[in-house]
């Protein structure tokens, strides 16, 4: 076995063990930093699919997180005010189940990605990082100042939604539906990087030039890889309003996009676990300068700045040398 | 609505833009001839404000104040440079992204930790202080004006120093064909620290002078600095004309969709709903603006493609 | 994250702690960014008291919530699930109340406001265990109204942020408020630059301006209003005019007046005394905020001094009691758990090289709120 391989499954089993030592230790909180850190995961290798494989450099994913979010947001407020969604022509209630937001959520994200990726494919480079953080700032902007979802307030569920056979109010239960989701990503998001889809759209972000001689459409493979990855990074958004069971316009905020990002810089751009280490260790580190001092955010930009610098290829790169393939 | 409130309103978009295009400037400038994406450009826009606050409380002299603003967002910005931003050219921009965003975490906390957590206090000098009456019977703040006569002689100094002077060569070279330069023998890192710190003392100057009719705190650069990428990305990156220009869009665009939506929305509703909905489409107006624009020429006004 | 501050532990076996089991309070506080002024106003004044009381069961923990509401909520399970607090405190702003609150309330814990009081928690959505020692976000608002009233305006101009707790203060304004409007305006959040509000309210006719921009937005409001050479007068609530940001918008704030339930000069001794260990304690003069702070750990002491908090019916009536000391003089819960208080219209005025308030009169006596009647409990 490859180390980056041995390290993938060290990363998922550490990711599985702290919760349960939590439980053990009846330290509850952290299995919800745990389940915290499994949903950005979820939410960086959506960005990692359009930015590892595609090349296509997003700085507007929070958008997809938010609609992810607001879809739970909605749905659930109208089923715990028992006020339909729509009454005409047909009858629409809201829901309290996890998997038809889930669904909802994936619908409804990989649409706005779909619509945003059409527009924004149009340009490239530094071009697409500025077009995509400006349809961000728009939704953003949006629902800051639309009333009927409480604003800047948002909107407050009383009560974590349902999963048909487990109680969700668990933390450790509802961890694990957040872990099996990742999983089950990671597995999908690595058999399309080796489809012929996933192989094209490497050969595509590597030199367009010969995708294009040999009749490969780049701009519909990228858009085709947006879309999924808006729609992976909306799922995600589902997941964390329901972790926080309430939702904001701030997960509409670029530095949202921004800290997506970061996990993906951090752990290892391109790589499939890049992400989930990216996101794990950003949240132990907010976890832990937070302690040491109110000016704890000068230490995450001295880290920040030390991987970027020192550290090319993110922590991955460090500990298991260089990339060979995206697996 | 009068035809003098218009006037008023077109001359209050033109001050809001001549002050992003020197926030703007700076951003084309490093982008054009460096290459970098530059996320901590709003923070040498802090820098300026704070160290023109805290002048002008020690000194009492508003012109000082502005000189200080400049001296301290060139230092930094020069340090920054020679120390970090030097290893970032040979960078893609997602490395950029995530140092330069690393920096604004290191910049903004900083400053709170030197100047506190609370706003500091930095205003108009008693010449410029109140309005001065205009034609048609405008009253229109004087340091307002002084801003408007600023930055465009800020702007008129730009442009000649980049088609006049020998600087000014090298820079043209530079955005063109880096190893060209290199080998005429130009000294290629001074030259980008002196670009970069060029940059970094317009934002700075563009926040001493916003700061005296604005709060100085920190924090205060982010949302300029979304504004001035949104000029930069419209007018075309690397292209100081095209900052000119989208500056004047942006700052036009945000000023007159503030003051017209909400009273075309007044024709049709009640004045409090109108007023609620008409600035929620117009504080996402220049965001459509530039997608706008970038769908039509998805380079910018006066980007090369 | 773990500025724990335990209250000082005193030499003498009191009576104060006879068999009383030993209160955890959780604090969520803005500490860093942006607003961190606020949220360290509240956590100084309300250390302050603590302190003062020289009880030793009384343990507070401080979180920063960096005004983000989901390290907020994160924060309020945490202190629940892990460290078991009784009481929650602390939060600045309406939003992120709106999204701790009822979750900590549906989990049997208490909360008492320092500072935010969105109407959602005054009306419908009131609880028993919830108990605001700031004011309904109405309240100032409702002042300011009633200032415009005694003051003879009527064609006055209003304008706040377009977000709730914007329409909420316009919502309250217009509630006490007779006279007519001139104009009524909603702005971006976060706005910096009023140029062209101030010319929409030059070309208004207006014969007073009531606006509502906390922060930094108020900061940059004033200095440019001051600058545009409009004379008519200002009235704003006490947000915009506290003692932290005061020095920062400077002589532009001097003589407009604002509303507050609290100011530095309100006469009484709790005052008194509070403005004078505040000044010793921080070197610097209180905030509204920290009275609010100072205030709140008052009233959590009183309540703890002859209840515990263990049984929570019992704990619940001493809070209902307000038996403290108030730095407001005369403090009372309406129905709903929100303050009956007096309103004070205050002016900028400049001692010396400080700009800070005076008290110049009385807006509304024993107010109340407007929400009282949709609450049940």
């Amino acid at each position: 076995m490859r180390k980056e391989t041995i390290l993938n499954a060290c990363v998922l089993l550490g990711l599985l063990a702290v919760p349960l030592w939590a439980l053990s230790v009846d330290e509850p909180f952290i299995i919800t930093l745990a389940t915290k850190a499994v949903i950005f995961a979820i939410a960086g290798v959506g960005l990692n699919f359009a930015l590892g494989l595609g090349g296509l450099v997003s700085l507007g994913h929070a958008a997809f997180f938010g609609i992810g979010g607001y879809t739970m947001g909605i749905l659930a407020s109208h089923a715990q005010n028992y006020a339909p969604l729509m009454e005409w022509p047909l009858v629409i209630e809201g829901t309290k189940s996890m998997p038809v937001i889930w669904l909802f959520a994936v619908l409804f994200s990989s649409l706005a990605a779909l619509v945003i990726g059409a527009l924004s494919l149009r340009t490239s480079g530094v071009y697409f990082i500025m077009i995509t953080l400006a349809f961000g700032q728009m939704l953003f902007f949006f629902m800051i100042s639309w009333p009927a979802y409480g604003g800047e307030d948002g909107l407050v569920i009383y009560v974590r939604n349902g999963f048909p056979g487990l109680n969700t109010l668990d933390p450790i239960q509802f961890f694990g539906i957040c872990f099996a989701i990742l999983c089950i990503v990671l597995f999908l998001v690595s058999r399309m990087a080796r489809s012929s889809f996933g192989l094209a759209l490497s050969g595509a972000r590597q030199n367009e030039e010969r995708m294009q001689a040999v009749g490969m459409v780049p701009y519909r493979l990228y858009l085709i890889a947006f879309t999924i990855s808006g729609a992976i990074t909306g799922l995600s958004g589902a997941l964390f309003a329901d972790l926080n069971r309430f939702v904001s316009p701030t997960m509409f905020s670029w530095q949202t996009s921004g800290e997506i990002m970061i996990f993906i810089i951090l752990g290892g751009t391109g790589r499939l676990f890049g992400p989930v280490v990216g996101a794990a260790v950003f949240i132990l580190l907010e976890h832990m300068l937070g302690g040491l001092s109110e000016f704890w955010h000068v230490y995450l930009g001295a880290i920040l700045l030390g991987v970027v610098l020192f550290a090319r290829g993110g922590l991955i790169h460090l500990v298991a040398g260089r990339e060979v393939a995206h697996d | 609505m009068s035809l003098v409130l218009l006037i008023e309103q077109v001359l209050n978009g033109l001050q809001f833009g001549v002050m992003l295009f020197l926030m703007a400037a700076g951003l084309t400038l490093i982008f054009g001839v460096m290459g970098l994406i530059n996320l901590a450009h709003g923070s040498f826009y802090m820098i300026g404000a704070f160290a023109a606050a805290a002048t002008a409380a020690a000194t009492g002299s508003f012109l000082l104040a502005l000189a200080a603003s400049l001296v301290a967002a060139a230092v930094a910005g020069a340090i920054v440079e020679m120390t970090v931003i030097r290893r970032l050219y040979n960078r893609d921009h997602l490395d950029q992204v995530l140092a330069t965003f690393a920096l604004i975490l290191i910049f903004s906390e900083g400053t709170r930790w030197l100047f506190g957590s609370f706003p500091l206090f930095l205003d108009i000098p008693d010449y410029l202080a109140g309005p001065i009456s205009l034609p048609f019977g405008i009253q229109y703040p004087q340091y307002r004006l002084a801003i408007i006569a600023v930055g465009l002689v800020v702007a008129g100094g730009l442009f000649a120093l980049i088609a006049k002077t020998r600087i000014g060569i090298q820079i043209r070279a530079g955005e063109s064909d880096r190893e060209m330069i290199a080998a005429l023998g130009v000294d290629i890192s001074n030259l980008y620290t002196f670009v970069f710190a060029l940059g970094a003392a317009l934002a700075g100057i563009a926040g001493a002078l916003i700061g005296a009719i604005q709060s100085v705190q920190v924090g205060m650069g982010e949302p300029v600095l979304i504004l001035a990428f949104v000029v930069i990305v419209i007018g075309g990156i690397g292209s100081i004309k095209g900052a000119l220009l989208g500056a004047l869009l942006v700052g036009l665009t945000d000023t007159l969709a503030g003051f017209l939506l909400p009273n075309a929305f007044g024709l049709v509703m009640d004045p409090a709903a109108a007023s609620a909905v008409g600035s929620s489409l117009a504080s996402m107006s220049i965001y459509v603006l530039m997608a706008g624009v970038l769908l039509f020429r998805p380079t910018g006004l006066f980007g090369s493609s | 994250m773990k500025l724990k501050f335990l209250a000082l532990v005193t030499a003498l076996t009191s009576v104060a702690s006879l068999a009383q089991a030993d209160v955890k309070v959780g604090m969520i506080t803005t500490l860093s960014g942006g607003g961190a002024g606020l949220g360290i106003d509240v956590r100084d004044g309300f250390m302050l008291a603590i302190k003062q009381s020289g009880r030793d069961d009384i343990e507070v923990v401080i979180e920063d919530d960096q005004r983000k509401p989901d390290i907020a909520v994160q924060l309020a399970d945490r202190m629940i699930q892990s460290e078991k607090v009784d009481v929650l405190t602390g939060i600045i702003w309406s939003n992120l109340a709106m999204a701790v609150v009822p979750s900590a309330l549906a989990q049997g814990k208490f909360y008492l406001s320092p500072n935010a009081g969105p109407s959602q928690l005054a009306g419908k959505g009131c609880h028993k265990n919830y108990f605001n020692v700031a004011w309904q976000n109405d309240n100032l608002h409702e002042a300011g109204g009633a200032h415009a009233n005694s003051t003879g305006y009527n064609n006055t101009f209003v304008l706040a942020p377009n977000y709730p707790a914007g329409k909420d203060a316009l919502t309250g304004f217009k509630r006490v408020y007779e006279g007519g409007l001139s104009g009524e305006l909603y702005t971006k959040l976060g706005q910096k630059d009023y140029a062209s509000e101030i010319a929409q309210i030059r070309a208004s006719g207006a014969d007073s301006v009531y606006f509502f921009l906390p922060g930094g937005m108020g900061i940059s409001f004033l200095k440019q209003y001051a600058d545009s050479g409009l004379e008519l007068p200002l009235v704003g609530p006490a947000f915009s005019f506290d003692q932290g940001i005061l020095q920062a918008v400077g002589d532009a704030a001097l003589g407009v007046a604002n509303t507050s339930q609290w100011s530095k000069d309100t006469a009484n001794p709790t005052n008194e005394a509070f403005v004078a260990s505040f000044q010793a304690e921080y070197g610097r003069l209180p905030s509204l905020y920290a009275s609010q702070g100072f205030d709140t750990a008052n009233l959590l002491i009183s309540a703890a001094g002859s209840a515990d908090v263990a049984d929570g019916d019992a704990f619940q009536a001493a809070l209902k009691a307000a038996d403290f000391a108030s730095t407001r003089g005369d403090f009372a819960f309406a129905g709903n758990n929100h303050p009956i208080q007096d309103i004070y219209v205050r002016e900028v005025i400049k001692e010396g090289d400080i700009y800070t308030n005076k008290i110049v009169s009385t807006a509304l006596e024993d107010h109340s709120n407007a929400y009282v009647s949709d609450c049940s409990m």
